[in-house]
């Protein structure tokens, strides 16, 4: 008995499915009138430093410029986030935008389908190879913050250099990264060619997590670091992990994607981030005026998309602030590039030339030439960055992981 | 004054005879009620928003749009799927938590086959290399545990266990491997231009194939369990295994044999996965089911044709419970809270249905 209403319950409920699969298709193109309406993929929540970056960023401009937010969280880099991007634009959405780089082919996918809707995604790398009208990646040049936050490392440095409590030549960086490619390469370079301007002796260790969010990894690998007898760390992941171990154990940090001092008073000296909303003012001023939105966007210091964060004055050198505002504007002004070729080697050699793998295949292959004018020229050839060159005076502690 | 009657706790507990069948379906609906109730307690006291709207906005979220039906069909299919795996080693009392593994494991397979050997074979061939190669993943990461099980009596739950952890580390260190663009640790969509290795869609329904051939299993499964010799093999050693022995069942055989249905089963989940929908692996592709899968082949009894059920029921938390967290802008650890507060009665439920609660023969006389 209890089988066979078992079974009149599946049959209840497969029938309820597939009736209601027919009839409710395109029942909702009464939108124009409505409230425009922008939807976020997001892979974590707020909990992640990361992704909050981005929900901050997105209830702001949404807010200032009047238009609906839809917020999915905890999206993972799978079919899932096709089917989230599919459902924002079948809910009235006239721009999707998704947050974390393996999100990107999924995105591809929904932008071939729903082609009056914009989908926007940052991080990405194949908008400019891929011939999707509809699809757009976006980044900053967030390589400039990062040199400016090595500013302030090296300042530190000096400081302590100058008190007497290291040695010049004992000037040794730890930095905590994610994953061995571009994005976090092109960080950790600019991160030291920035302590570098300050403190021309210094040298840096990078370990590798294989992961964008693992708090005991992160952790460990910045223990690691501190016992290795780094002076000083930065991170480039996203969870609490690094900034933790340093207030612990006492080591001055450089965190990421924001402040940190809250949790790490004595610790914190400054935080790179990247401000998304100039970018999605941008995106929804274009949507509302009909114009098209670049395929490639880069956020610049100028764009306000390239942000520091107050310096914490507790745990910094002197006068650090006056230095950071010095260098921006020479930044600002082209007086200075982070990747110029004339402060750093490779292998020994001053580089003259060198081909980037700008546009993603699976063979890596290198197809563009991206040295002129005497310095590495990022993020202008698409907005992810592509410097992947292993320069001297970092050395990578683990290869993958 | 009845002295004795001291001793006796106001209530206590008693096995129930047998309930007939509506009256066991009536406690489970009450249970559902009631966790629904207090659902609305908690909503309204940890958000202020009105409970019925919360609810609304969880089925508007689960079933609102055809495309939503598709999604939820699908992740029902494949849930469903992994729960038929663990459930025949389930049946035999081998605590089998290691079907997170193997799908992963299955997944890695055919992922595998898709890259190494998509544009040097034929599609239809390199489809029936990747069936294959997902089925006997799958099988050997559930063989593994079994082996030991049967012959140096290790413990399987711990055994399984960790088998999940290497699947999910060998998934990470290929995911390196083969990412694009190099060192990313993404693989990203395989053989996206030629689609070799995709499984074909039914009609322009690209979750219908999985959703026809889970089915399928089902089907097999109950039949395999209810009426082969085999699944009176099982239950016979999962009720006993000396008793299984004294009747002459091999019962490292029977261990074994089951394990590697159970894993080849997780292997197919795998190549669903990989091949019908994702097209790419993460860590992050079995998502957790491997485990969810236990509560449904559970809550179904080991039913198959109940786990259609109970599949549904959990995945239509899920889905409502993303759309809860959208459109209130909750964390998704409210949502999580409401499905666990109702799952939690309905696994109460079955106490209810096992047992009784009895309240103390009142008192006649009055203590002076």
């Amino acid at each position: 008995m209890k089988k066979i209403l078992a079974l009149v319950l599946a049959v209840v409920m497969a029938t309820f499915c597939l009736a209601s699969c027919g009839d409710n298709k395109d029942s909702k193109k009464d939108s124009s009138d409505k409230k425009m309406k922008v939807g976020f993929i997001c892979l974590h929540d707020e909990n992640s430093t990361y992704d909050k970056n981005f929900i901050t960023a997105a209830n702001e401009a949404c807010k200032e410029l009047g238009v609906e937010a839809v917020i999915k969280t905890n999206i993972p880099e799978s079919n899932e986030c096709y089917d989230a991007a599919a459902d924002l634009a079948d809910s009235g959405c006239s721009i999707v935008f998704a947050d974390s780089f393996g999100h990107e082919d999924f995105i591809i996918k929904a932008a071939k389908e729903y082609k009056n809707v914009q989908f926007c995604h940052a991080t990405g790398t194949k908008a400019h190879t891929e011939g999707v009208a509809n699809y757009h990646n976006a980044f900053a040049s967030i390589y400039e913050g990062r040199y400016l936050a090595g500013v302030a490392a090296g300042l530190k440095i000096q400081e302590m250099i100058d008190a007497g409590k290291i040695t010049k030549d004992a000037a040794k960086i730890g930095y905590v990264g994610a994953f061995t490619y571009a994005e976090v390469i092109s960080g950790y370079t600019s991160f030291y060619l920035g302590a570098k301007s300050i403190v021309d002796t210094a040298t840096m260790e990078v370990q590798f997590t294989g992961s964008w969010y693992d708090e005991a990894k992160e952790k460990e690998a910045a223990q690691k670091l501190i016992n290795d007898k780094c002076v000083l760390i930065s991170q480039h992941a996203d969870s609490m992990g690094a900034p933790t171990a340093c207030e612990n154990a006492g080591v001055p940090d450089v965190s990421y994607n924001g402040s940190t001092v809250d949790a790490c008073p004595n610790t914190f000296i400054v935080s790179s981030r990247i401000d998304w909303a100039p970018y999605y003012k941008y995106i929804i001023n274009c949507v509302k005026d009909d114009k098209d939105i670049d395929t490639d966007w880069t956020g610049t210091i100028a764009t306000g998309s390239v942000v520091l964060t107050d310096v914490n004055e507790k745990a910094a050198a002197k006068d650090t602030q006056a230095k950071i505002d010095e260098v921006k504007a020479d930044l600002e002004a082209g007086k200075i590039h982070v990747f110029d070729t004339a402060n750093f080697t490779v292998d020994g050699k001053k580089l003259e030339s060198y081909k980037a793998d700008v546009d993603t295949d699976a063979k890596y292959e290198k197809d563009t030439e991206v040295i002129k004018d005497g310095y590495f020229h990022e993020s202008e050839y698409r907005s992810a960055p592509y410097f992947d060159l292993r320069i001297d005076g970092i050395k990578l502690l683990n290869e993958k992981f | 004054m009845a002295k004795e009657n001291a001793k006796e706790p106001l209530f206590h507990i008693a096995k129930r005879p047998a309930i007939i069948w509506y009256k066991a379906w009536i406690i489970r609906i009450a249970s559902v009620v009631v966790a629904l109730l207090v659902s609305a307690i908690v909503t309204v006291l940890l958000t202020g928003e009105n409970p019925l709207n919360v609810y609304g906005t969880m089925i508007e979220g689960a079933v609102g749009t055809s495309r939503r039906i598709w999604s939820l069909s699908q992740d029902i299919a494949i849930l469903l799927c992994i729960s038929l795996a663990v459930t025949p080693a389930f049946k035999m009392r081998f605590w089998n938590i290691g079907a997170e593994g193997q799908v992963l494991i299955g997944g890695l397979a055919t992922t595998a086959c898709m890259i190494l050997i998509g544009d040097k074979v034929p599609s239809a061939l390199l489809i029936v290399i990747m069936i294959v190669a997902s089925i006997v993943a799958g099988a050997v990461w559930g063989i593994i545990p079994a082996v030991f099980k049967a012959f140096w009596n290790t413990n399987e739950t711990l055994f399984t266990l960790m088998m999940n952890y290497i699947a999910i580390q060998l998934v990470s260190y290929f995911s390196y491997e083969w990412s694009v663009p190099k060192g990313s640790g993404q693989i990203g969509i395989i053989n996206s231009d030629t689609e070799a290795g995709w499984l074909p869609v039914i009609g322009d329904k690209p979750y219908l194939l999985n959703i026809i051939i889970v089915l399928i299993i089902t089907l097999i499964m109950f039949i395999y369990l209810k009426y082969s010799k085999h699944g009176y093999e099982i239950s016979v050693v999962g009720e006993s295994e000396n008793t299984a022995k004294y009747i002459g069942i091999n019962v490292k055989k029977v261990i074994i044999r089951t394990m590697i249905v159970s894993g080849a089963v997780c292997g197919i989940a795998g190549l669903l996965l990989v091949g019908g929908t994702d097209h790419t692996i993460t860590r992050d592709t079995a998502g957790g089911r491997g485990f969810t899968a236990i509560m449904v082949s559970w809550l179904a009894k080991f039913n198959p044709i109940y786990m259609i059920l109970t599949s549904f029921l959990i995945v239509f938390l899920q889905k409502g419970a993303i759309e809860i967290s959208t459109k209130f802008s909750l964390n998704d650890s409210f949502s999580e809270i409401i499905t666990g507060i109702i799952i939690f009665f309905i696994i109460g439920s079955e106490f209810f249905i096992n047992y009784q609660i009895k309240k103390r023969e009142s008192v006649k006389e009055v203590s002076e």
